[in-house]
């Protein structure tokens, strides 16, 4: 075989050469295009890609008590999710996650791949930031770790009622958290991060706005006898077998809530525990007729009105009367008795013969004027409101009726306010949430000054010896109070079986320091007179407020 | 050049290759270990696997030519039996029929094809008259339709598209007439519609994204939208070395594989791109050198195939990557995470070396 030339072999060199310089040119060429020509459109593309926005969350406000005690707060959490969509491709590398959450690794893989088509999925909420840093190592595929704040009450379920509880994304759902909760809840910032491609923060990039946390709030409550009021209706609940109960004390000189509480009671904390009874707060949300508590008002305003003089003596004997055909009655023939002793022993016919002597109008804006018509504003969540017929319907014996506290509804809280007029010489005063250092607004003039020390004295005596509420009596100080039992209505007629007991004090009565109302709703142990179930509860709280507050005692035993 | 008498040449070794490869593949490195995120492992394993390829480059230096083309025809033999093997009984990875288990070692038959088919051309026509007369000719044509046709129905259509032009290539060599090549191109252009109508699902998406990536940004067209945003990125000079996002946040598929041109372009800008295809350029352009001074037809052959094959490789994966091309599945050569692809144009280099330094009339030739 004769050897080709080997020139002509390749002899089309300069054909590939030329073929490859071509080439190159044309790579160089669309190097250049691309990022060149393209680049500024090609790097937004990028930034498009990698820049997300995010959401920061932003923590509630604090909510403290008066002597900056915490009463809520935000400590950060995370929420674990996963992207089944994602997960399910590997699903066998997520095995680690299940130990880290303590839950079963086949009922968790079950969960995440009966749902592979989806793309969100909660895997456990609201866990401590370390795991969620443990978590996040792992870098598993489509778990996602939210950063989050998770509200907390140190004390528990002592305030329970008054602060409320917010649901699992903080969200206010009752209480103050509930009815402020635009003042505490804060503004989540907006920040851009830089994101792979599976959608973890790599970096961050800036801030469009900045997380704006929730404004705390300093409460007018004092978180000691808060407790002190807590502890003693609880007592009150099981000594008394009662379904329900609840207190409120009030800042006798400012109008200020130093504590209310309300029974069952729940823990914040506790998911678990939350039921319609339990977090009903019965101090706002129940209206129930307030039975003798009101007839101290009667008093002063007949007092005022000229109307019954301190000496008189008013005959409530045969311990009923007949007015219109309908019969008032005490529970026994009372005799003579003078306004002190209507007050001390709680009469009806007496109280009814001195409101009969006022004009339906005068003592309906007694009443109106006491604010038993009218809410706290406070903003409470779940107040009602109570009830109150206009003048115009009562016949002379609806009259006599709410004199004696039947026929019209109130809050315990209203009560209380009521009491405040008595316990401020008269004066009505703006219930206060929040703790007051400034001047405070100034109320309506409903009694006169003497009026309103004179039917405090009276109501002395029915914390002494004699009167309805020995029980409430507190050595050393002067303790003005009236009780209340009042018949339960029950299907449209009141039963002779539920009562619900009242009791109302100023203490002292001389110089009013505090105002505390309790009510306890069916006691169920036989014993039912508002003196034997809630005057204790009232002596137990006082007593202890007294010393914390250092008010010198104003009376010798 | 001094070289003639040098060590380097008495050990057959090309000093200008080598120092072209040396270049590549300390910048392969580099781009590996950033596209990788930075990952010591599996630069290692790169490392070794360039090792043991630097190794077995060596090693083919010192084979003679002669020695390959008496090789040459039952080494394309093997490649052909074991192809159809590989059809038989191999392995499927990533969707495709390529591997052989041969128990310790998984053997890719296509990669020894990539030698195999230059090297029996180049011995079919070493004796041949030039130009070869018609029956050498569809012979030549023959070997490559058969080889190219076995690696498509792997399916494997990019190293088919690589084996297939480094025959043709030599085919032009030996002086294919042009109005055969132009027939081809018509041929070839009439028969596109029905290579269509044969074409898997997946290759004819990669050619409709080719032509409109926009259309599917998120499917067929995301590789391709995610490499042009990591090159365009990159802009003129680059984000420095280990500053691809697009790599680094995943967005790119592959990055230290087909797509590892994205990363090197978005970290090293425009100069890089330039500076690399220079690289390239050097190592090609010395390739043909060593073709055009070898000393008989089987060596220039075989030389000038080999070279044309880096070509193919480098401008595929650089227009696949820049959307000047369809997506074929084609490493980046001698930069890409090494693989058997590394080994084979290592080894490639190697036969290189060997025709360089085997030539018989040294320094007769122009230098």
């Amino acid at each position: 075989m004769k050897i080709a030339d080997l020139r002509a072999v390749l002899k089309r060199e300069h054909w590939v050469l030329a073929g490859l310089i071509i080439a190159m040119l044309v790579l160089t060429w669309r190097a250049w295009s691309v990022q060149i020509e393209q680049a500024a459109f090609l790097k937004a593309q990028a930034q498009l890609r990698h820049v997300r926005m995010m959401a920061l969350p932003a923590s509630r406000g604090v909510i403290y008590d008066r002597n900056q005690q915490v009463l809520a707060l935000s400590t950060p959490v995370a929420d674990v999710w996963v992207d089944p969509k994602l997960a399910c491709a590997r699903i066998e590398d997520l095995k680690p996650l299940a130990k880290l959450l303590g839950q079963n690794w086949t009922s968790l893989k079950k969960r995440i791949s009966g749902r592979c088509s989806q793309r969100f999925l909660y895997l456990r909420r609201q866990v401590l930031p370390a795991l969620a840093e443990r978590i996040k190592a792992l870098s598993l595929p489509g778990v996602y770790v939210n950063e989050t704040y998770k509200r907390y009450y140190p004390e528990a379920e002592t305030a329970a009622h008054l602060i409320g509880f917010t649901n699992i994304d903080d969200q206010g759902q009752a209480g103050l958290e509930k009815s402020y909760d635009s003042w505490l809840r804060g503004t989540p910032g907006k920040v851009r991060v830089i994101k792979d491609v599976r959608g973890r923060v790599v970096d961050f990039y800036d801030t469009l706005t900045p997380v704006k946390p929730g404004r705390d709030m300093t409460l007018a409550l004092d978180q000691r006898i808060q407790y002190f009021t807590y502890r003693a209706l609880k007592r009150a609940m099981v000594i008394h077998q009662a379904r329900a109960a609840a207190a409120i004390v009030l800042d006798a000189r400012t109008g200020e809530i130093l504590a209310l509480a309300s029974q069952p009671g729940y823990n914040p904390n506790d998911r678990s525990q939350l039921s319609p009874k339990r977090t009903r707060n019965h101090a706002v949300s129940d209206l129930m007729e307030p039975g003798s508590t009101v007839k101290p008002f009667i008093m002063a305003k007949a007092l005022d009105l000229g109307l019954v003089q301190p000496e008189e003596v008013i005959d409530t004997s045969p311990g009923r009367l007949v007015i219109d055909g309908e019969v008032v009655r005490d529970d026994h023939n009372k005799g003579p008795l003078t306004p002190t002793g209507i007050i001390q022993h709680s009469s009806n016919v007496g109280i009814s013969k001195i409101a009969l002597r006022m004009d339906p109008k005068t003592q309906w804006q007694l009443y109106h004027q006491l604010g038993f018509d009218q809410d706290s504003g406070l903003f409470l969540h779940g107040e009602a409101l109570g009830q109150l017929k206009t003048p115009d319907v009562w016949s002379r014996v609806d009259q006599a009726w709410t004199a004696f506290g039947y026929g019209f509804q109130v809050t315990l809280l209203q009560l209380a306010r009521a009491y405040l007029t008595l316990a401020s010489d008269g004066m009505t005063r703006p219930l206060q949430l929040f703790r007051q250092d400034g001047v405070l607004p100034e109320g309506e003039r409903v009694f006169s000054v003497d009026a309103a020390r004179c039917v405090r004295a009276m109501m002395e005596k029915v914390t002494a010896r004699g009167g309805t509420a020995p029980k409430a009596h507190i050595p050393g100080y002067s303790v003005a109070g009236k009780t209340g039992t009042a018949h339960k209505l029950g299907g449209g007629q009141y039963s002779l079986q539920k009562y619900r007991s009242l009791f109302a004090g100023i203490v002292p009565a001389d110089d009013p320091e505090f105002v505390m109302v309790v009510m306890v709703d069916e006691p169920s142990r036989g014993v039912y007179y508002g003196g034997a179930v809630a005057a204790p509860v009232f002596q137990e709280v006082m007593r202890q407020a007294l010393r914390l507050r250092n008010v010198p005692p104003d009376r010798e035993e | 050049m001094k070289q003639e008498t040098g060590l380097l040449y008495r050990l057959h070794i090309d000093g200008w290759l080598l120092l072209g490869v040396v270049l590549l593949l300390i910048t392969s490195t580099l781009v590996v270990y950033s596209a990788s995120g930075g990952e010591w492992s599996v630069v290692q394993r790169h490392l070794m696997r360039v090792g043991v390829a630097f190794v077995l480059m060596l090693i083919f230096a010192q084979i003679p030519p002669r020695q390959l083309m008496l090789w040459a025809p039952w080494l394309f033999l093997l490649g052909i039996v074991l192809l159809i093997a590989v059809l038989v009984a191999g392995k499927v990875g990533k969707g495709a029929q390529r591997w052989l288990d041969l128990g310790v070692i998984r053997f890719q038959p296509s990669e020894l094809m990539k030698l195999a088919l230059p090297m029996f051309l180049a011995w079919l026509y070493a004796w041949s008259p030039m130009p070869p007369n018609w029956p050498r000719l569809a012979v030549g044509f023959g070997s490559i339709a058969l080889t190219a046709g076995l690696i498509v129905v792997q399916p494997d259509l990019g190293t088919a598209l690589l084996i297939a032009s480094s025959g043709l290539f030599v085919l032009f060599f030996v002086g294919l007439p042009w109005k055969v090549i132009l027939g081809v191109l018509v041929a070839a252009v009439a028969a596109a519609p029905v290579v269509w109508h044969f074409m898997y699902d997946y290759q004819k998406q990669r050619v409709l994204t080719f032509l409109n990536p926009e259309s599917d940004p998120l499917g067929a067209g995301y590789h391709i939208i995610q490499s042009k945003i990591a090159i365009g990125s990159g802009g003129l000079w680059g984000k420095g070395f280990m500053g691809s996002t697009q790599a680094h946040l995943e967005f790119l598929p592959e990055s230290t594989t087909d797509f590892i041109f994205s990363v090197f372009s978005e970290e090293f800008g425009l100069w890089g791109v330039a500076l690399l295809l220079a690289g390239y350029t050097f190592v090609i352009f010395r390739g043909f050198y060593i073709a055009l001074t070898a000393d008989d037809n089987f060596g220039r052959l075989l030389a000038a195939a080999l070279s044309m094959t880096l070509f193919t490789y480098a401008f595929v994966n650089i227009g696949m990557v820049s959307g000047l091309l369809p997506v074929v599945g084609l490493p980046l050569p001698l930069i890409s995470y090494g693989g058997s692809a590394l080994v084979t144009l290592m080894i490639g280099f190697g036969v290189l070396m060997s025709i360089r330094t085997h030539r018989r009339f040294m320094g007769s030739q122009s230098t």
